[in-house]
């Protein structure tokens, strides 16, 4: 046995003897442990939230000879020509304006949609699309609150000042149309088959009769079904607090209990009703119109129940870093002409907001050569779903208006309904 | 000294490539989830670091039915997978003849067609009026209000069909690779058809019915698809609830924690399940 050499690396030798000695597994262990809680507590996701957009944001804006706009399928005037689909109204914009436009329909619903553009404006990169079609709601709101919507510029639209109806202008979700006009309206009701319910539907508490039992369809989002629960139990959204809020919800859960509901549909509820999967459903009232129009023998009613019904709306809005924000003005502008209006209604058959449309429209009547032309417009310019009269007017109940704190306790009450 | 030291060095250098691949794509990401999980905030002043567990618990509490319901809906579609898909594999393996590779490919060919279509077809065929039901309620074989669609039967055959191709692969593999004299053998120890087959061609594949396990029971676990297109009411699976949380409430602490709790329980399962079937089957179905 050799004595313990006492010199400094001997001592190092004495030492593993004692204590244990660090492998270099061990060390690299440790370092994997400290970048992991490094990196655990050093990250965090930057806020969305654009920089203000600045108040000249107009001046330096030169008017241009294009303009991209995205729109919802089927949500203007089309026609024909020479075998190619053509929209009329943009036709007679370019040649007044000089304006080429290039019309895409690629919004489906606002959930893929603003998942789409989200992230291109929060990398301060254009998105394409100079002029878009957002409804009300909680998506709006927060564009708006992101700063990704462009304030309009009033002085450029005195067709809207002049021709849009009392409710189009300075509506709840949008004070002083700010960043918005509207588009077209349309309402959240019910619609049922005949087919399967042979008695009059007039009421909210017919989605919870026990006759309907697994035959009911609701909406599955955060915006159409809490509101009209609201609206069904004889709250005004706009005006509900959160203890509304848990009743409505308290009662959707029953009928979802009591095996009232079959499902919760996104968009997909046409084709069930139709074919008697489902027999009475929550409905957009323009969906029930063209589903009848397009399917012959189809005959689906849309009904207001009595105790209201939710309208929401469209809106048309510049999204931020647009290359064209002049041109999309002028087509503002232009679309709020009645002439104009008129040409939209007579075919999308929603809420128009100019109301001076109904004169060109009954015009149009009175020049259509045939008669099933004839009978059909004069039908749209007394459709209570293009016009709403005003007894209707008074049941119609817009979407409460929540702030970013309110937006997670809301949806925390009536998401638990729906994803069950 | 220098060779050895030399190989050494290579075989660190070969395994590169596959530790940065899942360093990137899988180590970061998980710490990176894990980190999110415990952030408070919202998507438009941003998330910060607090770590505040208590998102853990509150949406477990939230979500619990969904969870346990995704975790039942797993194991029932798992045990008829396996209930499917062992004759199907064996007929192939043993009897298949010259024909093996067609009788495969026939199994894979829906994979030709997109997983949403596939399962939206599944709409048209169970639909309450449709040619199933339709004849069926025409016949008065089922009373007229008995449906399919948007129920758990739906959402489960749905998904066992989906899956059924991820068992029949690996048992095919291992049933194929069984030597047929040990059956011989086990006929001549007079072992009747069915003993044969439980004492001795059932232990044997036990490393390929792991794997289809593995790679039925996790993904059906998570699946969302199904639940969304052929569930109803009361069928919402945890995946549907994560897409909710994470594409539009954008609340991303919430989903991280959620997709985080079902990754451990998931793991725990697979785990337990392993030590249950004895780890050398294990790493035999890991070489598979």
């Amino acid at each position: 046995m050799t004595p313990v050499d006492p010199t400094p690396s001997g001592m190092a030798d004495l030492r593993g003897l004692t204590r244990r000695r660090f492998s270099r597994r061990d060390v690299l262990q440790a370092a994997g442990l400290l970048a992991g809680a490094g990196l655990l507590a050093g990250c965090s996701v930057p806020g969305a939230r654009a920089s203000a957009i600045p108040g000249d944001y107009w001046a330096d804006k030169k008017p241009s000879k294009f303009l991209d706009w995205a729109n919802w399928p089927l949500y203007l005037d089309v026609g024909k020509e020479n075998g190619k689909t053509v929209h009329p109204s943009l036709q007679e914009f370019t040649e007044q304006t000089g304006i080429r436009v290039k019309y895409e329909e690629v919004i489906q619903d606002m959930d893929s949609f603003v998942g789409t553009i989200r992230p291109v404006l929060a990398s301060h990169q254009a998105t394409g699309y100079d002029l878009m079609v957002l409804t009300n709601g909680i998506y709006l709101t927060q564009m708006r609150e992101l700063n990704y919507l462009i304030p309009l510029e009033h002085s450029r639209m005195p067709n809207f000042f002049k021709y849009a109806d009392s409710t189009s202008k300075n509506p709840t979700y949008d004070p002083g149309n700010k960043y918005t006009v509207p588009w077209q309206s349309g309402m959240t009701g019910i619609a049922y088959n005949p087919k399967y319910i042979k008695r009059e539907i007039t009421s909210f508490d017919d989605l919870f009769d026990p006759a309907f039992k697994g035959k009911v369809g609701m909406f599955a989002d955060n915006q159409d079904l809490p509101n009209f629960a609201l609206v069904g139990i004889g709250v005004d959204p706009a005006k509900s607090t959160e203890a509304d809020w848990r009743r409505a919800a308290k009662r959707l859960t029953q009928q979802r209990d009591e095996g009232l509901v079959r499902a919760y549909y996104q968009q997909e509820y046409i084709s069930p009703l139709s074919k008697g999967d489902l027999w009475i459903t929550m409905a957009w009232s323009g969906d029930i119109f063209q589903a009848n129009a397009s399917t012959p023998g189809l005959d689906l009613k849309f009904v207001v129940p009595e105790q209201g019904a939710v309208v929401w709306t469209d809106n048309l809005c510049i999204p931020r870093y647009s290359r064209n924000p002049v041109s999309a003005m002028e087509l503002i502008n232009f679309m709020y002409q009645p002439k104009i209006a008129a040409m939209v209604a007579e075919y999308v058959n929603y809420f128009t907001p100019v109301p001076g449309a109904k004169k060109y429209i009954l015009d149009d009547a009175k020049a259509a050569k045939k008669k099933s032309d004839r009978e059909e417009l004069l039908g749209i310019a007394d459709s209570p779903l293009v016009f709403p009269t005003k007894a209707m007017e008074s049941k119609l109940y817009r979407y409460a208006t929540l702030s970013p704190e309110e937006v997670p306790v809301w949806n925390q009450i009536f998401e638990p309904v729906y994803e069950s | 000294m220098t060779r050895q030291r030399f190989g050494r060095l290579t075989a660190y250098w070969l395994a590169l490539p596959g530790a940065m691949w899942l360093a990137i794509f899988f180590v970061i990401p998980m710490i990176y989830l894990l980190s999110l999980s415990l952030m408070t905030g919202n998507f438009i002043d941003g998330f910060k670091q607090t770590f505040h567990v208590a998102t853990y618990w509150h949406t477990i509490s939230l979500y619990h039915d969904q969870f346990i319901r995704s975790i039942v809906y797993a194991l029932i579609v798992t045990a008829l997978t396996i209930l499917l898909a062992y004759p199907m594999a064996y007929w192939i393996a043993m009897r298949g003849g010259r024909h093996k590779s067609t009788y495969l490919l026939i199994i894979l060919l829906p994979f030709f067609v997109s997983f949403v279509i596939r399962t939206l077809q599944w709409q048209f065929i169970l639909a309450d009026n449709g040619f199933v039901l339709g004849t069926l309620k025409d016949l008065h074989l089922v009373g007229s209000d008995f449906h399919l669609l948007a129920t758990p039967v739906a959402v489960i055959c749905g998904l066992t069909y989906n899956y059924l191709p991820f068992m029949v692969l690996p048992l095919y593999v291992s049933i194929e690779r069984l030597d047929p004299r040990l059956m011989e053998a086990a006929n001549d120890l007079y072992a009747s058809k069915l003993q044969a087959l439980l004492r001795v061609v059932l232990p044997l594949t036990v490393p390929g019915i792991f794997a289809g396990v593995l790679m039925t029971f996790v993904p059906v676990a998570s699946d969302f698809v199904n639940a969304q297109l052929l569930g109803g009411a009361k069928t919402t699976m945890i995946g549907n609830v994560i897409y909710t949380l994470y594409l539009t409430n954008n609340d991303y602490a919430s989903a991280s924690a959620l997709s985080f709790t079902l990754m451990g329980a998931l793991l725990i399962g697979i785990f337990a399940y392993a030590r249950a079937l004895g780890t050398k089957d294990v790493m035999e179905a890991a070489a598979l």
